[in-house]
């Protein structure tokens, strides 16, 4: 009778660490095995991948102690025995990595929007940010200042856009496709589910249009074709132009990804709306828009994610973003050779932003998710 | 009769597809009356009620609500559903917003009502359906009779003066039915016009004015619980309640 009131603990085996060993790594011989060989594996891929980009790397001074100005100066070509990475290249070429080919004197101004992206991204990021309202007005008008501090007017000088390039063009092409894209691709998702069929017909058409099109068509498109509709006499920024193709493009995928979120709203939602006597804008901004963009987030940093790193086909219309400034480098017959540097540097600086964009997916929907059981009703 | 109908259905024909799902359907129901629809699956019955708030479109003949006749006009379809609260089988609960914040939606939007006013009404309408303590949990959080009657409140917020009730136990666990329909009956006792489409003869016993049933989609019988329940006239009806009362 007295074991009846023993709490009887699980067996030491299957819980805290050794358990999770044993659960995860160890549960039998072929898994076993596989664990070890991966173990190995990571022995030896570890150290060396920290060797070359750290320990044996040059960051501004080669070996022998000298300020590295070109390629031959790199450790590794001094003595091939002797060296790793040689970031040199990136240290020299940074502002330009960062910048293009904005004027020094002006270039405080975009790291003042810089700063200014942070802060705006700022209400975002964290819904409980104390003064969120007022944080989220200047979200709401950064993109007009952005403008006039990046481009001139108001007093600034103007930059002409084809110094820009770098980082700068990757983060507005990305933001603006992005935060552009949302909007447009809600009002496509909900024409093409329009019970007009003028307005449905449209956005149909639209949507299958550009997704039956590669993105470089549309940059050449935007780049060719869209002068030829402008009035006589306007002449369209470059980088403006191919921000339109990257806009329609992304909207008409967000469109899509937004489509399948309303398609999971159950009728019964619209019908408790109309019943409540909302009008068809109310019921969606309230009721319908709300969830389903709720359900489609993972698809929509997907597509985001996607676009961003896709901005950097603008390459072939002739503006250099980050990829393009790399590139760049590389033809330079200073860093001849030096790929391995430049395009793991492209590489981490795309990954430090799509992931950061990954997380926040997965924190946005932990946020959302709190007490809300969709399928209960 | 007619001149203080405040729902008048006059040769209301309605077709999904080829299939004719109202025939030539006629219901004058006067202010205050509690009527109680019933009828086997698919005789059209939710379909009338749907009509009457236009989530459903007549083809044929005309449906007036409170001196409004429903047709394409937008503006008349509005003002109606302004009069007229529904009260769906399966709750439709907004699982984004709190209890509190699903009462308090169309009041503030539709309405335009100050936010703490409606706050005070959401509360107020919580009372009357006994559950003011569940006001910041979410739907999903509630048992389904806790959500239905959220749901009631939810309608009666907007101060309609007709409820229309589509099955709203048929989705319950037995246990669950009573709490709504003891709400019901106390909604009735106030003098709200209600048309409620069920299966609890119990609830129709106590509470009907007036029993409609339906089939294949035409009104087969009308009369008083006491006729309809001891007397019916139609063998349809005979077979009917013979087939629900005897579970």
């Amino acid at each position: 009778m007295n074991e009846m009131n023993e709490v009887r603990k699980p067996p030491v085996a299957t819980t805290g660490i050794i358990g999770w060993l044993r659960i995860n790594l160890f549960f039998n011989w072929t898994n076993s095995l596989i664990t070890l060989f991966v173990i190995y594996c990571l022995y030896q891929f570890i150290p060396w991948i920290l060797d070359w980009t750290i320990f044996s790397a040059d960051f501004k001074y080669n070996y022998l102690g000298e300020q590295i100005t070109n390629q031959e100066m790199c450790s590794r070509n001094l003595d091939p025995e002797n060296g790793g990475a040689c970031w040199a290249v990136i240290y020299v070429r940074f502002y330009q990595f960062i910048y293009g080919f904005y004027p020094k004197v002006e270039v405080w101004r975009v790291n003042v929007a810089y700063a200014m992206l942070a802060l705006a991204l700022l209400p975002l990021l964290y819904a409980k940010l104390p003064y969120r309202k007022y944080f989220l007005y200047f979200t709401y008008i950064f993109p007009v200042i952005a403008y006039f501090l990046l481009n001139g007017g108001l007093g600034f000088t103007e930059v002409s856009t084809n110094k820009w390039g770098g980082l700068l063009v990757t983060l507005v092409l990305g933001c603006t496709g992005i935060a552009l894209a949302f909007p447009i691709g809600i009002m496509l998702a909900l024409g093409r589910r329009s019970k007009l069929p003028v307005i449905s017909m449209i956005c149909t058409l639209f949507i299958e249009f550009i997704r039956g099109v590669p993105l470089i068509t549309l940059l050449f498109f935007g780049m060719v074709m869209l002068p030829l509709f402008l009035p006589e006499g306007i002449d369209m920024d470059g980088l403006v132009r191919v921000l339109v193709a990257v806009t329609l493009f992304q909207s008409a995928y967000m469109a899509e990804v937004i489509r399948g979120g309303l398609q999971a709203i159950p009728p019964g939602q619209y019908e408790a709306a109309k019943s409540l006597g909302m009008s068809y804008w109310r019921m969606n901004l309230l009721i319908i828009l709300p969830q389903a963009i709720r359900i489609s987030i993972p698809p929509i940093v997907n597509t985001s994610i996607g676009l961003f790193k896709d901005t950097t086909l603008v390459i072939i219309v002739g503006i250099l973003d980050l990829l393009g400034i790399g590139r760049g480098t590389l033809a330079d017959t200073n860093w001849l050779g030096l790929s391995y540097e430049i395009y793991f540097f492209v590489s981490l600086v795309f990954f430090i932003f799509t992931f950061g964009m990954s997380r926040y997916s997965l924190y946005l929907e932990k946020k959302l998710k709190t007490g809300i059981n969709m399928g209960a009703d | 009769m007619s001149e203080e109908s405040i729902i008048s259905l006059k040769n209301v024909n309605k077709w999904f597809g080829d299939f004719h799902v109202l025939q030539d359907v006629n219901l004058e129901v006067k202010k205050k009356e509690r009527i109680v629809v019933c009828g086997p699956s698919g005789s059209g019955k939710s379909t009338m009620i749907r009509c009457i708030n236009r989530l459903e479109e007549h083809q044929e003949g005309s449906i007036v609500v409170d001196g409004i006749e429903l047709t394409g006009n937008l503006k008349n379809i509005d003002n109606v559903r302004k009069e007229v609260g529904m009260v769906f089988q399966q709750f439709n609960l907004f699982p984004h917003l709190s209890v509190k914040e699903n009462i308090t939606l169309a009041p503030i939007w539709v309405k335009k009502m100050p936010k703490a006013e409606a706050e005070e009404l959401a509360m107020r309408q919580l009372e009357i359906v006994k559950i003011p303590e569940q006001a910041n949990k979410y739907p999903g959080q509630l048992s389904g009779g806790q959500q239905q009657r959220v749901a009631i409140a939810r309608s009666l917020a907007m101060n309609p003066n007709i409820m229309l009730f589509d099955e709203p136990t048929s989705a319950l666990d037995p246990e669950m039915i009573k709490e709504v329909l003891d709400v019901m009956v106390d909604l009735a006792n106030g003098g709200m016009t209600m048309i409620v489409v069920t299966h609890e003869m119990g609830f129709a016993k106590t509470v009907a004015d007036r029993m409609v049933f339906m089939d294949e989609g035409k009104i087969v019988e009308e009369a008083s619980p006491d006729k309809f329940f001891n007397n019916p006239e139609s063998d349809r009806t005979k077979l009917f309640l013979s087939q629900i009362l005897h579970q």
